[in-house]
């Protein structure tokens, strides 16, 4: 029984000074796949574990903040929602909104909150950010299920488009990923950052088209700087997919591409730091 | 080793560990440098471009400790290394290298087989979650697979003898089962190198009993231990090699008993006394800060021999930062094996207690007479220990300095024969003629 725990891959280990910028070593986050599981497992158990609403609070969320954004701005402004009701409108931008927002901000603190772990043992550091993402990937399919219910009550129903919805999950959690690099790796050296997080994400919250449509941003210049902004793209397309209306297109790509910067930069970024995040935490 | 070349793996397996000058400076930057904040790094940038290079330097160089240097080394495979040295020698510094959880910031090192290390009893575990859940995570982060842990699923269950608390969330359990759950995770773990600091200082008699002989297991199949221990009689049970840590440098690598023997004279920097290094207090974020710990004769010398018949005075030198609610302030007698012959405080009796139960910023002198005909011949260990209620220790040194009972005039010196036992109390004895 030890063999297979022992010798399965001899393994060599070096022990040198950092220097410079080191390789990602994905193929290293492949062989702790069942850490990162745990991790995201223990990440989903603790959290609702001692909440008297539970899981509740997952569906009661997008909902509250369905309700305020319809009644500010559905209501009381009443901006245009593609033809949609504004409910759904604005549902639809909430859900990678939150999928998002939640990742990011559970990143960015993660590592400061399993500073016990980085400082007694060794496993890729970079599981523990994708575990608070992917952990938020439920979250997502609990608040989707209470938008699918929605949907059909204002008499809608899902089309062939819905099959984009598998990979904007996938992009707008690995855009949340590239962001929660960078500053959960900027927050082991500047506790500033996590008290600056609910700013960050409240102005980025309103520099996406969450509450309002993308057509309303004027054309030209001004929609390609829109675009560099990730969550534009993938809140289009996840719109489009949901509801239809107009197809996102070059912005969905130009995000893409900001998405792929950010998370390539912000890989680096972490792997360069890791090494001395137990001396600094 | 499936699928490598024969030669390729005898190769592999002459050494587990190969250190070659390794080296960790860190920076201090103040009494207790955890983070920085954006505001102190630009401040700092500024303050830096108005300094002089050269006082720049001496800055560095003071606020820099070298927590390690120069330390080279070979582990052969299957052997158990033990490492000593006082607090602040650089053995967890040592042991975190060699964890991967930090980096050298110089030389280079070598690993060839798979490491666990037991740097903390409990690592990955999480309060809210049960005792079965917790194994599961601690194991897969301590690096065994899930099919493993599920075979050893029963045996890790039977070693903490947790049974029925199994589906309990951890935070219900005592520290006793609490940390036998977390030992018996790690003991069962089986990579080829095996790492452990200190961690069998947890637990009752009984318990550190079964987990040394867990450890000399361990051993017995053949991977390389390195075993960082305060406890002088543990090292000597389970190690036959070790190597003397002194603020970062290998001061000697030998023969276990050679080890521990010079590990403990040397500890002699001043005969019967031993001072703190300032800078070492400096760095405590604790309001208390040892200064001293004398052994001085009835005539108020500072001495390293004291009589068995006689009696002596241990004193402790020590400045309180602030003002400290509790604090208790002790000494603990052990022998040159590691047992425990005595702990005392300063305020164990209860009136005293009450009437210094906060004491002021300041410095203090406090003084503990140890009776006569109480010790035996030999060498034995003082240390110190000093705590508040309910707070992390201030100090807690098993080891501060060493000294020798002389058993002139002792009872029963009227024999040749060396008398065993560590005390030897002048008891009274009666004899009656019955028949």
């Amino acid at each position: 029984m030890a063999e297979g725990f022992l010798k399965n891959e001899p393994v060599k280990t070096y022990l040198r000074p950092l220097e410079g910028w080191a390789a990602l070593e994905i193929q290293e986050l492949w062989r702790y796949q069942e850490v990162i599981y745990l991790l995201t497992w223990r990440d989903i158990k603790v959290r609702y574990k001692q909440a008297a609403l539970g899981l509740t609070w997952v569906i009661l969320q997008p909902l509250l903040v369905m309700v305020i954004l319809s009644v500010v701005f559905g209501h009381l402004a009443r901006l245009p929602s593609d033809g949609a009701p504004y409910p759904l409108f604005t549902f639809s931008g909430i859900l990678p909104w939150q999928l998002f927002h939640t990742g990011v901000q559970r990143a960015s603190i993660s590592l400061v909150g399993n500073a016990n772990l980085l400082t007694r043992v060794y496993f890729p550091r970079l599981s523990i950010p994708l575990a608070t993402v992917l952990s938020s990937i439920l979250d997502f399919f609990f608040s989707f299920l209470v938008f699918l219910g929605l949907m059909m009550f204002y008499g809608d129903f899902p089309t062939w488009r819905f099959l984009g919805v598998p990979l904007l999950i996938v992009l707008t959690s690995l855009t949340a990923l590239g962001v929660g690099l960078w500053l959960s790796a900027l927050n082991v050296q500047y506790r500033d950052v996590q008290h600056a997080i609910p700013f960050i994400l409240q102005a980025w919250m309103f520099a996406s088209p969450v509450a309002y449509s993308a057509q309303m941003v004027p054309h030209g210049i001004w929609q390609v700087l829109y675009g560099l902004n990730p969550m534009v793209g993938m809140i289009q397309g996840f719109r489009w997919s949901l509801l239809g209306g107009p197809p996102p297109g070059a912005a969905l790509g130009l995000s893409v591409l900001a998405m792929l910067i950010l998370l390539v930069s912000g890989m680096f970024y972490f792997k360069r730091m890791e090494r001395t995040f137990a001396d600094i935490i | 080793m499936r699928g490598f070349p024969q030669d390729l793996v005898d190769e592999m397996s002459d050494v587990a560990i190969r250190l070659e000058n390794l080296g960790k400076l860190y920076h201090l930057t103040g009494p207790a440098p955890r983070y920085s904040t954006l505001r102190d790094t630009l401040s700092g940038a500024f303050r830096k471009a108005f300094l002089e290079k050269k006082a720049r330097r001496a800055l560095r160089e003071k606020q820099a400790l070298w927590a390690l240097r120069g330390v080279t080394f070979d582990v052969p495979h299957g052997s158990i290394l033990g490492v000593i040295g006082r607090n602040g020698a650089g053995k967890t510094t040592l042991l975190k290298i060699l964890a991967r959880v930090t980096p050298p910031t110089e030389g280079y090192g070598e690993i060839n087989g798979r490491v666990g290390s037991l740097l903390q009893v409990g690592t990955g575990f999480h309060h809210e979650l049960t005792g079965r859940e917790n194994i599961f995570l601690s194991g897969a982060i301590l690096g065994m697979k899930r099919a493993e842990i599920q075979q050893r699923f029963d045996e890790i269950v039977d070693f903490a003898e947790i049974g029925p608390f199994l589906d309990t969330p951890v935070k219900r359990y005592s520290s006793g089962m609490y940390m036998r759950l977390a030992f018996s995770i790690a003991a069962h773990l089986e990579p080829e190198i095996l790492l452990v600091d200190e961690v069998l200082a947890v637990g009752d008699a009984e318990f550190q009993r079964k987990c040394i002989g867990k450890m000399g297991d361990v051993a017995k199949e053949g991977r390389t231990v390195l075993f960082v221990s305060h406890n002088m009689s543990a090292i000597l049970r389970l190690t036959q090699e070790a190597v003397v840590l002194d603020r970062g440098r290998v001061v000697l690598s030998a023969p276990t008993r050679e080890a521990v023997d010079f590990y403990l004279s040397q500890k002699e920097t001043g005969r019967g006394e031993y001072r703190w290094a300032a800078d070492q207090g400096g760095r405590s974020p604790v309001p208390f800060i040892p200064l001293a710990l004398r052994i001085r004769n009835p005539s108020g010398q500072t001495v390293d021999v004291v009589r068995s018949v006689e009696g002596f005075f241990v004193e402790v030198e020590y400045r309180l930062t602030a003002v400290t609610s509790g604090l208790r302030v002790g000494v603990r007698l052990q022998s040159i094996h590691g047992e425990l012959i005595l702990l005392s405080f300063d305020m164990d009796d209860p009136g005293l207690f009450e009437s210094n139960s906060l004491r002021r910023p300041g410095h203090y002198l406090t003084r503990c007479e140890i009776p006569g005909d109480l010790l035996n011949e030999g060498r034995f260990v003082m240390g110190l220990s000093a705590n508040a209620h309910r707070m992390k220790p201030f100090v807690e040194e098993e080891h501060v300095l060493t000294f020798t009972v002389d058993g002139a005039g002792a009872p029963g010196g009227q024999w040749a024969e060396h008398r065993a036992g560590l005390l030897r109390p002048r008891l009274k004895w009666q004899m009656e003629t019955l028949e």
